[in-house]
């Protein structure tokens, strides 16, 4: 068994590292199809694993923590909200400001709650899919993952659905493709831009709590450290389309777990090497099959009533 | 009226007042919190200014970033965003521990080795990111992201390779003493120099307690002469049509493609270069494995949006900048508030810098009122 590569466990560790990532791109898609530029989902997601650690610490109850985070990172969503709609704010530098502002607070009040620590406790963490002993000793239990993986999925799904099925979705990409249009025919720019961005921070939020109450069952000033970016690349990579940004996620959740299955062999490969694998093969991929890619045409541009 | 106007109009307006901000919100949060906010602002303002080791630190500190903020302000004005730029930084710091540990040359050439090298290493990062962008239209943010971990990993890597890690410690070798870019290093520790600077007290503790090194001084120069390049040449006039309106420059027969990828080498250039400076100028001149990032990349991106992406206007920044993080350990010495407090007055600012680009446009509408109310 220890020589072969194990299968399931490759499985089960791109399940578990892409979990976070797909909240926080499919944030990204949201916040983007609708025409606001999301740089901040770091920030986002680091709020959201500080509170859903916090709360669960406190309450005893995982699931209360996993709401919490969607709430904080929702909280934090709406200032880049008010900055990019109401105040036509530059996005980027909005977004900049929540990765800074983000963590800022997370270990602030981190400090303030956990005696100056910049660590909470150890929390309960939400339940796996299966019960602990389905599999009994079997390698089919590295499937047996965290419930998060199931929401992210469906999560994916849904975001499809809202956004290629209902007419609110066609109204979201109507606005992030050409707000003027989507104006005269009586769809709130401002108001649907407001709440892709809020319906984002959530989501984001959601990644987060699936870091610190899934992968790791406390927050750390390391928990969130660069998964939001390789969100917003998976966003980018995957076109802006919530099934494109999932599967980026997973690719980029397959290499990490290639590094870690293979790390733990005798490969002759040193671990920092390999541990610049999914990177690479991200840029590679990229430039073989995916090539340019086209935002959505409004994409971080204010929208100004009245001009052409 | 028509001062006001004018006054509200000036980009610096815009930015004071979003600092102004930033020191409004951190007091609001620290008064709701339980801190003192006078005093945790004044054991800030003592954690910066109160000793000449203080300033010292400062201005070290700063240095880095002056660099990195003019890298990503430079990219900005040919439309590029490179959050690169800590990636380049790291390169630029392997690069020059790898020259200098290996080459020990007389001072006048072993200097100018090792700092050039970090200064390739970075444009080389830089490069591949204005390339792929120029060559295959690959988003310049998804590529500067992925080689930010790749030079992270790149730094780990050489710091564990038996030619250069020191043994029984996380980091690499130190570099050669000859590639030491601080103020006369060995004189100021020798009996001579102590006892000629012993009667200055202000300049003994500087000079024997903190790395004074001609980091600033390059930085300086680098902003100046970016500053030319972007507005006084007409290869700048390129880059800023480029970055201004990419079709218009494209009709006006400008090579976007090749200015693209000339603007992300440069810009790697100046990341390289701030971390090679880093190498040479401070203790411990070596790089150690890296957990996560240490920002020196980042916090460019916070400078240039503080200076507007004015050249210039990044040293300034940089300064605020490097002042806040460095006094900010103070606050949590001397006042007990978490030291946090500065990254979220540092965000704040950096947010209503954001928000500020509205008071040249209320300049606007007052000065419209004005003229309407005149007639």
């Amino acid at each position: 068994m220890q020589n072969k590569l194990d299968i399931f466990l490759l499985i089960g560790i791109t399940l578990m590292y892409s979990t976070p990532l797909v909240f926080g791109a499919l944030g990204g898609v949201i916040s983007e199809r609708s025409g606001v530029v999301n740089i901040g989902i770091e920030g986002m997601m680091t709020v959201g694993a500080f509170a859903a650690a916090a709360t669960s610490y406190f309450t005893g109850n995982p699931w209360l923590g996993f709401l919490a985070a969607g709430a904080a990172g929702g909280l934090i969503a709406l200032l880049h909200a008010i900055a990019s709609v109401t105040f036509k704010a530059d996005q980027t530098i909005s977004g900049i400001a929540i990765n800074m502002i983000g963590p800022g607070f997370s270990l602030f009040f981190c400090r303030l709650m956990f005696s100056k620590a910049t660590m909470t406790l150890p929390a309960k963490t939400l339940p796996k899919i299966f019960n602990e002993n389905a599999f009994g000793d079997s390698s089919l239990k590295n499937l047996n993952v965290d419930i998060t993986v199931v929401l992210a999925l469906i999560c994916a799904t849904a975001l499809w659905f809202f956004l290629y099925r209902t007419k609110w979705g066609l109204h979201v990409r109507a606005v992030g493709e050409h707000p003027a249009a989507a104006d005269t025919l009586g769809i709130n720019v401002s108001r649907t831009r407001y709440l892709c961005v809020i319906v984002s921070g959530i989501l984001s939020g959601f990644g987060g709590a699936s870091m610190t109450l899934g992968i790791i069952s406390q927050f750390t000033p390391t928990a969130i450290s660069g998964q939001g970016f390789i969100a917003l690349a998976a966003v980018i990579f995957g076109k802006w389309t919530p099934f494109g940004a999932y599967g980026a996620c997973m690719l980029f959740g397959f290499a990490q777990a290639l590094t870690v299955v293979l790390g733990g062999g005798d490969f002759a490969v040193p671990s920092q090497i390999l541990a610049m694998l999914p990177y690479v093969l991200t840029i590679v991929i990229l430039i073989l099959f995916v090539g340019r890619s086209v935002a959505p045409k409004e994409d971080g541009v204010p929208y100004e009533k009245g001009v052409r | 009226m028509k001062i006001i106007v004018k006054i509200l109009k000036k980009p610096i307006t815009s930015t004071l007042i979003a600092i102004l901000f930033g020191f409004l919100v951190a007091a609001i949060i620290l008064a709701v919190t339980g801190y003192n906010p006078w005093q945790s602002f004044g054991a800030l303002f003592n954690g910066i200014f109160a000793r000449p080791k203080y300033i010292s630190n400062v201005i070290i500190k700063a240095t880095p970033i002056i660099l990195t903020g003019l890298s990503v302000a430079f990219a900005f004005k040919t439309g590029m965003f490179n959050i690169g730029a800590e990636g380049q930084y790291i390169a630029g710091t392997i690069a020059a521990v790898c020259v200098g540990v290996k080459l020990n040359l007389a001072a006048p050439i072993q200097i100018p080795l090792v700092v050039l090298s970090g200064v390739l290493a970075g444009a080389i990062f830089g490069g591949i990111i204005g390339f792929l962008k120029a060559k295959f239209g690959i988003h310049e943010v998804i590529t500067s992201i992925m080689l930010n971990w790749i030079a992270l990993y790149l730094s780990n890597f050489i710091v564990n390779t038996d030619a250069y890690h020191q043994p029984n410690s996380t980091s690499s070798y130190a570099v050669n003493d000859s590639s030491f870019t601080m103020l006369l290093p060995n004189w100021k520790t020798s009996k001579a120099g102590m006892a000629a600077l012993k009667p200055n007290q202000w300049l003994y503790e500087m000079m024997i307690k903190t790395d004074v090194n001609f980091g600033i001084l390059v930085a300086v120069i680098m902003a100046v002469v970016i500053s030319v390049l972007l507005y006084r040449s007409t290869k700048g006039y390129e880059l800023r049509s480029v970055g201004f309106n990419r079709d218009a420059a494209e009709f006006a027969g400008i090579n976007v493609n090749r200015n693209i990828t000339q603007a992300m080498i440069i810009a790697g250039a100046l990341a390289g270069l701030a971390g090679a400076l880093a190498i040479t100028g401070n203790a411990p001149h070596k790089i150690s494995t890296m957990a996560a990032f240490e920002n020196n990349g980042f916090n460019g991106l916070s400078v240039a949006l503080i200076a507007g992406s004015s050249p210039v206007g990044c040293i300034f920044a940089g300064l605020l900048f490097g002042g806040l993080l460095y006094g900010g350990q103070s606050v949590q010495q001397e006042v007990g508030a978490p030291t946090e407090i500065i990254n979220i007055m540092i965000g704040t600012i950096v947010f209503f810098v954001a928000l500020t680009k509205v008071v040249p446009l209320f300049a606007d509408k007052l000065e419209k009122r004005g003229t309407s109310h005149a007639k």
